[in-house]
C-alpha cells in the first residue's frame, strides 16, 4: 500500500513537472545576482560599474529548456561606478536621463540551450526609452538544494551593444562606443 | 585711502576688499560652473575646470568665514542719513540672505564632490576631507541645490547691485561710492 502511494505520488509529480515549469525569483534580496557593465576608458582600460537595484524572475524546466523565460527590471538611478560625480553624470541627460527613464527592462522572447550547454537568450531590452532586440550569450552555472531548505539555480550571461543604439549619444571617444553587460543571476525556486 | 577698519561713516579697506573679491568670484564662478558642466569629454578643460572650480570655491568659503568673523569684530558703518527705515530693513535682510546663499552654495558644492567619501584637493596643495557622505543620491540632491542656489544668488546679487546703482543715480547718495572707499 505504501509503495503504491509513493509510486502514485511519483507519477503525479513527474506529470506535474512536465506541464509546469519551475518558477524562480532572482535573489536580489540576498544579493546573489549582479548586473554589471564595462566600457573602455579612452581605449586604455576597462571601466566597470553595476546597477545595485533590480528585480526579476525566470522559469526553467529541465525537460524542456526551450520553454524557459526570463524578465528583469532595473532601477537606472541605482547605477554605481564607485565615483559619485561620475554616477551623477551617468544619471543625467548626457547618458541615462533617469528622471525621464527611471527603469530599464529585459523580457526574453526565446531561450535556446545548445548541445554543448551554451545558451542563447533573445529578448527585448528597454533602455533610455528605446526598446531593441538583443541576444544574451549565457551558460548554466549550477543548481541544487541550498543549505537552508531552498532550491536554487543560476545562470551567467553577457551581451553588448552600442550606446548609440539606445539613443545615448554623448561622445566618449571612438574606443568607447560599445558597452558590455555582464549578468550573473541566482534564482530561488518558488 | 581708507583705514583698515570701518568708521562711523566709511567702510574700511578690508571689508571693501572682502566685498569686491567675493562679488568677482561669485559671478565668474557662476559662468565658469555653467560652462564647465557642458564641456565635451575630450575638451582639454573637461578634467581641470572642475578641479579649479572646487579649489576656488573652498578658498571662497575660507574667505567668507574670515569675512563674517571680521564683520563681528568690526561693525559696519551706520546707514546713510537719507535712507528710510524701510530701505535699511530690506537692505539688511538682503545682506543676510546673500551670506546664507553664499554658504549654502559652498556647502552644497562640497557635498557633491565628497558624496562618495573622496576628499577635495585644493590647488593640488592640500586636501579637505569628506565629512558627510554616503547619503542616498547625495550627489544628485546636492547638485540640484547647488544649481538652484547659484541662480538665486546671482539674481539677488544683481538686485543688490541694482539697488546700489539706484542710490547712486537716482538718490545721488554715497552708498555705492562708500563701497569704493570714497
Amino acid at each position: 500500500m505504501k509503495k503504491l502511494i509513493i509510486a502514485g505520488l511519483l507519477i503525479v509529480s513527474s506529470a506535474a513537472s512536465t506541464v509546469m515549469a519551475e518558477n524562480y525569483i532572482i535573489d536580489t534580496k540576498g544579493a546573489h545576482a549582479f548586473i554589471q557593465f564595462k566600457i573602455k576608458h579612452l581605449g586604455y582600460s576597462w571601466l566597470y560599474g553595476r546597477f545595485n537595484t533590480f528585480d526579476g524572475q525566470f522559469s526553467y524546466d529541465e525537460k524542456n529548456p526551450g520553454s524557459a523565460s526570463v524578465s528583469v527590471n532595473i532601477d537606472t538611478t541605482s547605477i554605481d561606478s564607485n565615483h559619485a560625480e561620475r554616477d551623477k553624470h551617468l544619471r543625467g541627460k548626457d547618458f541615462l536621463d533617469v528622471k525621464q527613464f527611471p527603469e530599464a527592462s529585459f523580457v526574453s522572447t526565446s531561450f535556446e540551450e545548445k548541445a554543448d550547454g551554451k545558451i542563447v537568450i533573445k529578448g527585448n531590452f528597454t533602455l533610455h526609452g528605446v526598446s531593441k532586440a538583443i541576444t544574451i550569450d549565457a551558460e548554466h552555472i549550477g543548481h541544487g538544494n541550498d543549505p537552508w531548505g531552498g532550491y536554487r539555480r543560476g545562470f551567467a550571461g553577457t551581451t553588448s551593444f552600442a550606446l548609440k543604439d539606445f539613443n545615448i549619444n554623448y561622445n566618449l571617444g571612438p574606443a568607447s562606443q560599445q558597452v558590455e553587460i555582464l549578468l550573473s543571476v541566482e534564482g530561488i525556486r518558488q | 585711502m581708507a583705514e583698515i577698519r570701518n568708521t562711523e561713516n566709511n567702510w574700511g579697506w578690508l571689508a571693501i576688499f572682502f566685498h569686491w573679491l567675493t562679488a568677482a568670484t561669485v559671478f565668474s564662478m557662476f559662468i565658469f560652473g555653467l560652462w564647465m558642466t557642458d564641456l565635451t569629454y575630450y575638451h582639454p578643460w573637461y578634467k581641470t575646470a572642475p578641479e579649479l572650480h572646487k579649489s576656488i570655491g573652498l578658498l571662497l568659503l575660507l574667505l567668507t568665514l574670515l569675512r563674517l568673523a571680521w564683520r563681528f569684530i568690526d561693525p559696519a558703518p551706520a546707514p546713510l542719513a537719507n535712507h528710510s527705515a524701510f530701505e535699511i530693513k530690506v537692505a539688511h535682510r538682503v545682506h543676510t540672505l546673500l551670506y546664507f546663499l553664499l554658504l549654502g552654495m559652498m556647502l552644497s558644492g562640497y557635498l557633491i564632490s565628497t558624496a562618495d567619501g573622496r576628499a577635495i584637493t585644493v590647488f593640488k596643495i592640500f586636501e579637505i576631507p569628506a565629512i558627510i557622505y554616503g547619503i542616498d543620491h547625495q550627489e544628485d540632491v546636492a547638485g540640484v541645490i547647488h544649481l538652484t542656489l547659484g541662480v538665486l544668488l546671482v539674481i539677488i546679487a544683481l538686485l543688490h547691485a541694482g539697488a546700489a546703482i539706484k542710490h547712486h543715480l537716482v538718490d545721488k547718495d554715497r552708498t555705492l561710492k562708500r563701497m569704493f572707499g570714497r
